[in-house]
C-alpha cells in the first residue's frame, strides 16, 4: 500500500486517518534545535470537510489515500442515486445523497461537475462555478420594498431557492453563482 | 504568465537590515575584543548529534581518492581545536546545514552566529547574550527572564522534567492531538510538551533564557553533579522563537568520547548510517581547551524578529525552492 514519509507532507497531499481520507491543509515542521522533530498538521476530513489538528513524529509514514478528481456530465437521478457518465468512455458512476450534498440544489441534467473519487467512489461532487437555472416560480408584481434593494424569493428548476430582483419573472432563466447561492444574472438559452 | 522566480524572496529592505544586523554584531565584538574566525564548511567529519542530519558532497583532485565530505552543522569543533591552541575568545559568523529542516522556523542551509568566551562561566555568557541581543536589535531595554527548565515545566505544566516518568509525560500530553499513537522516549515527550504547550509563550516582549537541562540533553554541555544532576546548558527564546543555544563546554575527552559513543548509539538505534566522528578535535581535547562557555545563535531569526517577520522566506534573498 503506497505511504508516505512525514518529510513528503505539503498542503493538497491526501492521507488516511483512523479509515477515513483527509487532505493536508496546512503542514508545519517544529523541532527544538537539539531535539525531537515533529510536523504539525491541520487536516480535512474529505466526507464530513471537518478541519482538525494533528501531530506527527517526522520521520513517520502514514498511509497514502486513493483520491482522484475526474470531471462527469450529470444524466439524471431516480430519487436516492444520481448518475454521472465519462462523455468519453461512457463509464457511468452512481452518488448518493451523501456525496451530493449542496449540490443537489445546483446540477441540472447534461451539466459537467467535479467529482472527487475516493477508492473509485464519489466522496463529493462540486456543480460548475455557475449554473443557468430556470424560475418555475417567483411573486410576479414589482411589489416589496423596492428601496431596499433585498429583491424577493425565487424557487428554481432544481429547487433551490435564490434571492433575485424584483424585475425577474417566472419562466426567465438566471445565472447563479453556486459557491455564493447568489443570482449573478438574466440569461438567454443556450 | 511572466517568470518572477528570479525575483528575492526577501524585501529589499530586509535585505539592507540583514546588512546592519551584521554590522553592529561585528562592530559589538570589535568593542569586547572577541575575534572573527572561519573554519571550514565542509569536513571529513559529520555530526554525530542524533538530532541532527548532516548534508554531504564529494572532493575530488587532492592527489587521493575521492571521498565524502560534510557540511558542518555548526561550528562548534573547528572551532573548540582554535581554543585548545590558544585563540583566546573567538566568534564566527557561517552558513550551516542541516538536511531535512524546512517550515517557518527553518531551512535547510541558515546563518548561525557561534562564540565562545573562555574567561566566562555560562550564566555571565547568559548576560552577554543579552547584551549581544539588545545591541543587534538596536533595542537597549529588552528586559531578561532567566527561569530553569525545571522551573519552566513545573511552571506550564505543573510537572518536573528531571523526575517525572515517561508516564506522567505522556498524560500531560494527552491533549495534543496525534500524541497517543506516538512512540517517544522521555525527551521525545519532554520536547513535544515544550514545542506544543510551553515554546510560543516564550520570550513574548523580553529575552527568556532557560538554563539548566536533564542530563540526558546534555549534548555538549558540562553536567554539574547534584542531587539531581543537571546539563548547564541555555536556551534563549523571544517572540515564541527559540533563538540561541548555549553550553558551558565540556572539556574532559573521556566523558567526549563516551558521549559520541552514545550518540552514535543513539543514530544506530535510529536506523542511521554511521559516520566518522571528528577525530581531530578528540585529540585536541586531549591536550586540553580550556574552561570556555559558547553559544550558537540563529540570525536569519534574529532578522525575522528584527523585522517582524513570521516567515523564514521573509528574511532570505533566495530559499532553496528557488536557489
Amino acid at each position: 500500500m503506497a505511504s508516505y514519509s512525514t518529510n513528503e507532507f505539503r498542503s493538497g497531499l491526501k492521507i488516511m486517518l483512523d479509515g477515513d481520507p483527509y487532505v493536508i491543509v496546512e503542514n508545519e515542521f517544529v523541532k527544538p534545535g537539539k531535539g525531537q522533530a515533529f510536523n504539525r498538521v491541520r487536516v480535512k476530513n474529505l466526507k464530513t470537510a471537518r478541519v482538525v489538528e494533528k501531530t506527527f513524529k517526522s520521520g513517520e509514514s502514514v498511509e497514502a489515500a486513493d483520491v482522484h478528481y475526474t470531471q462527469m456530465q450529470y444524466l439524471y437521478n431516480d430519487g436516492e442515486i444520481w448518475y454521472f457518465m465519462d462523455p468519453e468512455s461512457y463509464e457511468q458512476l452512481s452518488a448518493d445523497a451523501a456525496a451530493m450534498g449542496e449540490s443537489v440544489k445546483w446540477v441540472k441534467e447534461q451539466e459537467m461537475c467535479g467529482i472527487t473519487l475516493w477508492n473509485g467512489s464519489p466522496l463529493n461532487i462540486e456543480p460548475p462555478n455557475f449554473v443557468v437555472l430556470e424560475i418555475t416560480e417567483t411573486d410576479p408584481g414589482l411589489k416589496g420594498d423596492t428601496s431596499g434593494g433585498g429583491g424577493k424569493p425565487a424557487t428554481l428548476e432544481t429547487g433551490a431557492v435564490v434571492r433575485v430582483p424584483l424585475f425577474v419573472q417566472t419562466g426567465e432563466l438566471i445565472k447563479v453563482d453556486t459557491r455564493s447561492g447568489e443570482y449573478v444574472s438574466r440569461a438567454k438559452e443556450e | 504568465m511572466r517568470n518572477d522566480t528570479w525575483r528575492p524572496s526577501a524585501r529589499l529592505e530586509v535585505l539592507r537590515a540583514r546588512a546592519r544586523l551584521l554590522g553592529h554584531i561585528r562592530g559589538f565584538f570589535a568593542d569586547a575584543g572577541v575575534m572573527e574566525v572561519e573554519t571550514p564548511i565542509a569536513s571529513r567529519a559529520a555530526t554525530t548529534d542524533p538530532a541532527l542530519q548532516s548534508l554531504q558532497t564529494s572532493l575530488s583532485g587532492t592527489g587521493t581518492k575521492d571521498r565524502t565530505l560534510y557540511l558542518h552543522t555548526s561550528p562548534e569543533l573547528p572551532m573548540k581545536r582554535l581554543l585548545a591552541a590558544g585563540s583566546g575568545p573567538i566568534f564566527q559568523i557561517c552558513k550551516v546545514f542541516r538536511d531535512g529542516e524546512r517550515g517557518h522556523l527553518h531551512h535547510p542551509e541558515f546563518t548561525l552566529l557561534e562564540w565562545y568566551r573562555p574567561s566566562l562561566g555560562y550564566r555571565a555568557l547568559m548576560a552577554e547574550v543579552a547584551d549581544l541581543v539588545r545591541c543587534a536589535l538596536d533595542r537597549p531595554e529588552l528586559s531578561v527572564q532567566q527561569l530553569s527548565y525545571r522551573e519552566l515545566f513545573l511552571d506550564h505544566l505543573g510537572l518536573d522534567p528531571l523526575t517525572a516518568d515517561p508516564k506522567d509525560l505522556r498524560r500531560a500530553a494527552e491533549g495534543i492531538p496525534g500524541s497517543r499513537e506516538m512512540d517517544l522516549g522521555r525527551d521525545g515527550w519532554l520536547d513535544l510538551l515544550l514545542t506544543h504547550h510551553i515554546e510560543a509563550a516564550l520570550g513574548r516582549g523580553w529575552l527568556t533564557f532557560v538554563y539548566d537541562y536533564p542530563p540526558s540533553q546534555a549534548a555538549l554541555a558540562r553536567i554539574r553533579k547534584e542531587r539531581v544532576p543537571v546539563a548547564e546548558r541555555f536556551e534563549l527564546y523571544l517572540e515564541g522563537m527559540e533563538l540561541a543555544n548555549g553550553f558551558q563546554e565540556l572539556t574532559d575527552p573521556r566523558e567526549q568520547r563516551r558521549r559520541f559513543a552514545a550518540d552514535l548509539d543513539k543514530r544506530a538505534a535510529n536506523g542511521l548510517e554511521r559516520l566518522p566522528e571528528d577525530l581531530e578535535f578528540l585529540a585536541a581535547l586531549e591536550v586540553g581547551i580550556p574552561e570556555t562557555a559558547g553559544v550558537a545563535l540563529g540570525l536569519d531569526r534574529l532578522l525575522m524578529v528584527a523585522t517582524g517577520s513570521a516567515h523564514i522566506d521573509e528574511v532570505l534573498a533566495f530559499p532553496v525552492e528557488m536557489a
